[in-house]
């Protein structure tokens, strides 16, 4: 079980948590504006990297909130993590 | 009662104890501080086991958890009794009763040994090769024969009456293993002022200093050590097997807390499990000692040297009355002379290796003993027991010699499984000649011999040392104590000579029978990754997990290979390092307590009723309230016709509810909806249908304003959760410009549907404050007032078609206002009906419901919900989406009704739609919803067609069990399509 980082409770215990897939991918501001490739790619594009990756998580049975962290998927390890509207560190 | 092979005095069992137990229906004696394995061998019973692919008769091979052959079933009755234990982990007590496995009828005479003379035909993967003609010969011979045979020992029938208990805890250093790297580790670390827990798979701490003589210097030093540990405050826990190690040193510890007594207090769980989140982990798992190979080393009464030894010292019993020592390592002449002080007869020690050290063979001369170097063991003989072995000397002539026990040192291998498992790398020792992990550098410090330190005072440096690491590691002051010095003599290790090339079989892994022939097999196959010839020959995947067999077997296909073990590699180590039972795991969640159970308020009242539940997500809803004797279709069509001629009352309450506030509520829920929002007036509602941001339905609901600032948002049942979570996700991620604050209401409002045309009389005397006359009150409203005097919101929506009201009371007071509306409905003719009639009317009007209609690729579009969709706004979730050119395509699925020719055929939900009766037809859709309809006397379906709509009319088959039904294509409304029924 992952030890996770929240920025407003500290670390807790995995089963706090709800994984919300790869961070950083904001939705278009204008989704009309958008081809059908460039929106293909926010919906469905992800890096999925061996090494750091950027997740969100939300502390579903914690605080409820939604943050960013960066974690090693080779040693799931989490290096760090950061409140919504942040500059990731 | 006279034992004949306990020793006279010594070891650490209870003599003044006496303990009976019964092996195979008979009795024997054993004392307290026995396992079960060391009271049989002080029986003189070491013919314990048949293996599994050969039936060949085993004996015991360890003194500890890596028993490959002992496996027995222990304890009486249906539910208790447990299959697969190692008699080297139980411990006896008075009345135990265990018996062998994998034998019929009994050990001695075993008619599954048949296997073994057909052994040439058996080899690995013989079963991809045997199996295949005739056709038909797999579901009728092979598959019952193999089942047969397949797998170890019998599973309990009986429900496991025991309960198991879970713990979690958090420390400063948890030490795993708790014989001298670990116990010192721990004073260290308990000494720096740590939080520690040292945890060992064995009954008492110790590890192999339980072996050490008493009044020995080691044996002092570990008696001083546990009072200074308990003095210390550390945590110990005996019977605790590390089974697992994850990720940020999250360790899981297997208790066994009464299965070693004879009347366990019922209080007491049968096993607890502990999650162990450690600042810091200290691995002191220890080494495994390694059988040599030759032919018929798996004969009764062959066994590792060092668990002979363990046998004498620690439970004062001899293995046998003659011992031939084989050995390839320094180590064996340690046991040999232990073992020869003791008063076995050591015959003599046949070292494989030509050039021994010149000080163990002299002072295993001086001890009396016979010294041969440059040896080879031919083979064994001796049929339920070993009688004697075929020595062949460097001088190149063999000689027979009689014993009844053989006893193998090939140098010991350190455990490396825990460290392994949480992805630690390991690098080749050519010292141990085994694997070794590298240098941890982080929270995990692997110490003494399962790091091939072997020398005890080495380890016990080692341990102290890795425990004051970690104490230090977590953040304590270090105070690395005066390194305690003993005297013990341990030489260094070598690489265990091989010999594959004698005759006869040479037993690789004992429990699954793989041979060295398998291993060279499987090579000359072309077999070349270590995992894939593990799998072709299965070594080291039985219940032992290749704890004695692994690195001989690595060693073989390094050979066969012409490379380097380190070349070959080593397989994946994976918990559990012993096996684990299922109670263990899951502990109390089982039963009533495996899920939680959501019951409405009403519940209690439908139970009153007769009415029959069903499981809806984690809700019991009443499915339908049978009268008499009726089924589940009568009782359906009764309530079907109750409500649409009179009035009928639904408990709705599981539906999903969220109170969203705020002052940018309208503008939320404009953009999270397909629906416009804004211009909703208060006390109006809307059905709501919500996209993912791929533009496929995720849920649906009616939405009704309360106020400007406030909505009664409804969600699906089993949807609310996942609603709740998107709107919050969008709430705090890309809206978060907006005001709005989220609160799930689902519990806090009971539901109570009433529908039918008469269901206006029924509420109308219930309700003050709210006009419900047609005019004021008109479909798709919504009013706050007091319902049977308690505040509550009523809501005048229909999910059948017929005037309809959703009573929202609070839901403390629901059964009362229930009460009161069935009281009054009563006198209307009021039938009470359950999900089963709901789905029947709403399909009769052709509603959907999202998961069955629906399947997560279904735009509103092709469910007919078109209209409900805001175009003209710039923006909401899965809009941008459905401007993609597949989304409009107009042979995409859409919602059609289906009639059957046949009026009294149900579709299956499910089936297939083609479109003629021709072998190559291809699905053209497939049916949602079917249902018999007792209102219009036929049966109705929907389905989702491909291009449906410009279907209408077409004649299509539905392909079911008693053959082609032909089915109409009609629109998907069957009864009232003009919609005037929800009017009253």
């Amino acid at each position: 079980m992952l030890l996770i980082p929240c920025p407003y409770c500290g670390p807790r215990p995995e089963l706090e948590f709800a994984y919300g897939g790869e961070g950083g991918i904001a939705r278009p501001a204008d989704p009309a504006a958008l081809d059908d490739d460039a929106w293909g790619a926010f919906l469905y594009h992800r890096s999925n990297p061996r090494g750091m990756h950027v997740e969100r998580w939300r502390h579903v049975h914690g605080c409820g909130r939604f943050f960013n962290a960066r974690r090693d998927t080779v040693t799931d390890l989490f290096a760090c993590s950061w409140k919504v509207g942040e500059a990731a560190p | 009662m006279s034992v004949a092979f306990r020793v006279a005095e010594g070891g650490r069992v209870d003599r003044a104890r006496p303990v009976r137990f019964s092996f195979d229906g008979r009795a024997y004696t054993g004392l307290a501080g026995d396992t079960l394995a060391s009271a049989l061998i002080a029986n003189g019973v070491h013919l314990v086991g048949r293996s599994f692919k050969y039936h060949r008769p085993r004996g015991f091979v360890a003194a500890g958890s890596e028993e490959p052959n002992a496996l027995v079933r222990v304890g009486a009755g249906t539910a208790r009794a447990t299959p697969n234990l190692r008699a080297t982990q139980v411990e006896v007590y008075e009345g135990l009763v265990a018996e062998s496995q994998n034998r019929s009828p009994s050990l001695a005479f075993d008619l599954g040994a048949i296997n073994d003379l057909a052994a040439p035909f058996l080899s690995a993967g013989f079963y991809y090769k045997t199996f295949m003609w005739p056709a038909w010969g797999w579901k009728r011979i092979y598959e019952p024969l193999i089942r047969r045979a397949a797998g170890l020992g019998r599973a309990p029938e009986a429900p496991d009456p025991d309960c198991y208990a879970q713990r979690y805890v958090h420390c400063d250093v948890l030490v795993v293993g708790a014989g001298p790297a670990g116990l010192s580790a721990a004073l260290a670390a308990a000494e720096a002022g740590a939080r520690v827990i040292v945890c060992d798979e064995q009954a008492e701490l110790g590890g192999t200093l339980l072996d050490e003589t008493p009044g020995s210097a080691h044996a002092a030093w570990l008696a001083r050590t546990l009072v200074a540990l308990a003095q210390a405050g550390v945590r110990m826990l005996p019977r605790t097997t590390a089974f697992g190690m994850f990720a940020q040193n999250f360790v899981a510890l297997a208790e066994r807390v009464t299965d070693h007594l004879a009347a366990p207090d019922p209080a007491l769980p049968r096993e607890r499990l502990w999650q162990v989140r450690a600042r810091q982990v200290v691995l002191a798992a220890g080494a495994i000692e390694r059988p040599l190979i030759f032919p018929g080393n798996d004969r009764p009464g062959v066994m590792l040297a060092g668990s002979a030894r363990t046998y004498l010292r620690r439970y004062g019993v001899r293995p046998g009355a003659r011992a031939l020592v084989v050995t390839s390592s320094d180590e064996g002449y340690r046991s040999a002379i232990d073992l020869a002080q003791g008063g076995v007869d050591v015959t003599a020690i046949a070292d494989l290796r030509a050039q021994p050290a010149a000080a163990l063979a002299d002072a295993a001369r001086a001890a009396g003993l016979t010294v041969l170097p440059g040896c080879e063991i031919e083979g064994t003989s001796g049929r339920l027991r070993v009688r004697g072995a075929r020595v062949r000397r460097a001088t190149g002539d063999s000689a027979e010699i009689a014993c009844d026990l053989v006893l193998m040192a090939g140098g010991r291998t350190p455990s490396v499984h825990l460290f392994s498992q949480n992805a630690g790398k390991l690098s080749f020792d050519e010292a141990t000649g085994a694997f070794v992990p590298d240098d941890a550098g982080g929270a995990i410090h692997p110490a003494g011999a399962c790091r091939g330190v072997m020398e005890i005072d080495a380890v016990l440096r080692d341990g102290a040392e890795a425990g004051a690491l970690a104490a230090e590691r977590a953040h304590l002051p270090t105070k690395a104590e005066v390194l305690r010095t003993v005297v013990a003599t341990m030489e260094a290790e070598a690489v265990p000579a091989r010999k594959p090339h004698a005759r006869g079989r040479a037993f690789v892994d004992f429990q699954n029978d793989v041979t060295t022939k398998d291993i060279a097999l499987a090579v000359r196959e072309g077999f070349v990754s270590v995992e894939h010839v593990k799998r072709y020959t299965t070594v080291g995947m039985a219940t032992d997990q290749g704890k004695t067999s692994n690195i001989n077997a690595l060693g073989l296909m390094a050979e066969a290979r012409h490379a380097a073990i380190p070349q070959v590699g080593h397989t994946t180590f994976r918990m559990p390092y012993t096996p684990v039972s299922f109670g263990t795991l899951a502990g109390a969640a089982r039963g009533n307590l495996f899920d939680p159970v959501r019951q409405t308020p009403i519940h209690a009242w439908a139970e009153s009723q007769g009415a029959v539940f069903e499981d809806v997500s984690l809700w019991k809803r009443a499915r339908y309230f049978p009268e008499g004797a009726e089924t589940m279709h009568q009782a359906v069509a009764r309530e079907c016709l109750g409500v649409r001629a009179g009035v009928g009352v639904f408990d709705a309450s599981t539906l999903g509810k969220i109170e969203v506030v705020g002052p940018d509520a309208a503008v939320f829920l404009e953009r999270m909806y397909v629906n416009p929002f804004r211009k909703l007036g208060v006390g109006r509602t809307r059905y709501g249908v919500l996209l993912r941001e791929d533009g496929f339905i995720l849920d649906d609901g009616v939405i009704g304003r309360i106020a400007a600032d406030r909505f009664h948002v409804t969600t699906t049942t089993g949807g609310a959760p996942r609603v709740l979570a998107m709107m919050e996700d969008y709430l705090q991620t890309e809206f978060s410009d907006l005001r709005v604050w989220l609160t799930s209401t689902t519990e806090e409002w009971a539901v109570i549907a009433v529908q039918g045309p008469r269901a206006r009389e029924v509420i109308a005397p219930l309700v003050e404050g709210i006009d419900v006359s047609p005019a004021a009150f008109p479909h798709m409203s919504v009013r706050e007032g007091r319902i049977c005097g308690v505040k509550g919101r009523l809501f005048r929506v229909s999910f059948t078609g017929e005037l309809g009201f959703e009573l929202n009371v609070p839901a403390d007071d629901a059964q009362m206002v229930w009460d009161a509306v069935w009281a009054r409905g009563r006198d209307a003719g009021m039938v009470a009906y359950g999900t089963e009639t709901m789905h029947v009317l709403r399909a009769e009007k052709g509603f959907i419901i999202v998961g069955q209609e629906t399947d997560g690729t279904v735009t509103p579009d092709d469910v007919g919900l078109g209209w409900a969709v805001g175009a003209a706004k710039p923006d909401f979730v899965g809009k941008r989406s459905l401007a993609r050119a597949a989304m409009k395509d107009p042979a995409r699925k859409q919602l059609v009704g289906l009639l059957t020719q046949a009026p009294a055929t149900v579709l299956e939900e499910g089936a297939q739609i083609v479109a003629d009766a021709s072998a190559g037809r291809r699905s053209l859709g497939h049916v949602t919803s079917a249902y018999f309809s007792a209102c219009l006397g036929h049966s109705v379906a929907l389905a989702m067609l491909s291009g449906g709509r410009a279907r209408m009319g077409e004649s299509l088959l539905v392909p079911m069990p008693g053959g082609d039904v032909t089915v109409r294509v009609v629109a998907p409304v069957f009864y009232d399509p003009a919609g005037e029924r929800v009017n009253g």
